[in-house]
């Protein structure tokens, strides 16, 4: 997208606000919804990938090592991947920066 | 060389659709609207059509149905009438930001309760501000000239809005006219192929009625706002073509012997033929009064109704709707607003009636003309009257 969002007039929208731009979602930074964040203890992780699974964001992938990990662009720290743990990695903390 | 028929009215839509040639046609039975598509379906089943015909369970998915085929670029008809516009009503609202140019026919008819399959404008008003352009026919001509105009104005590229013919319940869908069929070459000629500017097209993705944050709504909003109001033009003008190459004007707001008159009445669809019979006789009487009818409420024509009664002292708005709670008659309250920061204005009397398909007489009509012409000069202890209901 070459302008931000709040750049826009109305006479710049696409006919009918049309994203003629495929997966300009991506750009949009759920993440800042979050109240809590997942911590992770990956010494109990036996990289199942529930936690993926089960996240309704669908923005948990594996990381370097293989372990699941959610990328915090895109959490909104529901926590339904701490709830879902079988071995209990991962803690929700407040964000309270 | 246009033909002319005696025909149901219904059945003359079903073929002036036909004359469009839609590629989809989506929809559910609902009376009075019935004939309409049971007549498509039966044109589709017989191969004398070409369109794909969904047999969809709802009206909901109906309008669902045709906005996803008007987003492929398809040319699309649907028709309903009251409960099934309700019930369609969440997806109604979707397809005008969308900029999709469906063309709906309602066969109006009051919403329940009690039930009622008669006709009255309840309908009408229940989707006033679902944006779509809303014409409203008074015969059978009126109905079959507009449906081919309306597929020409709203999949014009300045418009790209989708578009409700309205004809009354009863009053039009079940009775038989006398009606011109333009030549399906004429239409063809009039009507150039339907083309959506960005279609659903797997090579090149695209991504409608998709999420609006706060940042960004306002602007969407106001888009198809000034699109709508920019619209009008464009209606106008496709009506003065419609007349050269068919012979048959319309206006947005048609007069009858208004110019002038000091007390003018205004009507909306089919009874507007009834009042116009009152109003030859009235004038015959040496009285000065005329009529105007409303032939597009959405956009609504503020500058053509401005000039239309711009001699009258007295204009009486008919409705055939209730604002339950509200301060007159829905088209009145409007036709007020137009006026109130006019330094010359006429008095505005609203009445409501005709409601759940209630006959308005010819005689009920001067009746009407006398009582508004009266309000006007002595005032009333009501905000607005309601016509011929039992006390």
């Amino acid at each position: 997208m070459a302008k931000s969002e709040s750049e826009y007039t109305w006479k710049d929208l696409e006919i009918g606000t049309i994203i003629s731009d495929p997966g300009s979602a991506r750009q949009y930074e759920s993440g800042t919804w979050r109240s809590q964040r997942p911590t992770y203890d990956f010494k109990k992780c036996i990289k199942c990938g529930l936690c993926a699974l089960y996240c309704p964001e669908g923005c948990i992938g594996e990381n370097e090592e293989g372990y699941f990990e959610a990328d915090l662009f895109y959490c909104k720290g529901c926590g339904i991947c701490a709830r879902e743990c079988w071995t209990k990695v991962i803690t929700m903390v407040l964000e309270e920066e | 060389m246009a033909t002319r028929v005696g025909i149901e009215v219904s059945i003359a839509i079903a073929d002036a659709v036909k004359l469009a040639n839609p590629d989809v046609i989506a929809a559910y039975p609902i009376t009075p609207q019935t004939h309409i598509v049971e007549h498509l379906a039966e044109l589709v089943a017989n191969g004398e059509l070409d369109a794909e015909y969904v047999p969809v369970e709802s009206e909901h998915s109906a309008m669902s149905a045709c906005l996803g085929s008007a987003a492929a670029g398809a040319r699309t008809f649907t028709a309903t009438a009251s409960q099934g516009l309700a019930l369609m009503n969440e997806v109604v609202y979707v397809a005008a930001p969308m900029r999709l140019p469906i063309v709906m026919a309602i066969a109006n008819r009051a919403l329940s309760a009690p039930l009622s399959i008669w006709c009255d404008h309840s309908d009408m008003m229940s989707v006033r501000d679902t944006g779509w352009i809303q014409i409203i026919a008074e015969n059978g001509q009126q109905c079959v000239d507009n449906i081919i105009c309306a597929f020409r104005i709203g999949e014009d590229q300045r418009v790209l809005l989708p578009v409700m013919v309205h004809l009354d319940g009863f009053n039009l869908t079940h009775v038989i006219e006398p009606i011109e069929f333009p030549e399906q070459s004429e239409v063809d000629k009039f009507l150039p192929p339907c083309k959506f500017p960005l279609p659903l097209n797997p090579d090149n993705p695209v991504a409608m009625g998709d999420f609006a944050p706060p940042v960004i709504f306002t602007e969407a909003k106001w888009a198809q706002e000034m699109n709508i109001r920019a619209s009008k033009k464009v209606v106008l003008e496709i009506w003065d073509k419609y007349n050269k190459a068919f012979g048959r004007q319309y206006y947005a707001v048609e007069k009858h012997h208004s110019d002038g008159a000091k007390v003018v009445l205004m009507t909306m669809g089919a009874v507007g033929e009834t009042a116009s019979v009152a109003i030859d006789e009235l004038v015959a009487e040496g009285q000065d009064v005329g009529q105007i009818r409303l032939r597009l409420w959405r956009p609504f024509p503020l500058e053509e109704l401005r000039e239309a009664v711009k001699d009258a002292e007295v204009l009486i708005v008919l409705d055939r709707a209730i604002s339950y709670g509200g301060p007159c008659g829905p088209v009145a309250s409007e036709v007020k607003a137009a006026f109130y920061d006019q330094a010359k204005r006429p008095k505005v009397v609203s009445f409501v009636g005709g409601l759940g398909g209630r006959d308005i007489t010819v005689a009920g009509f001067k009746d009407m003309v006398k009582k508004g012409t009266e309000i006007a000069r002595t005032g009333s202890k009501n905000e607005y009257e309601i016509y011929g209901v039992r006390e």
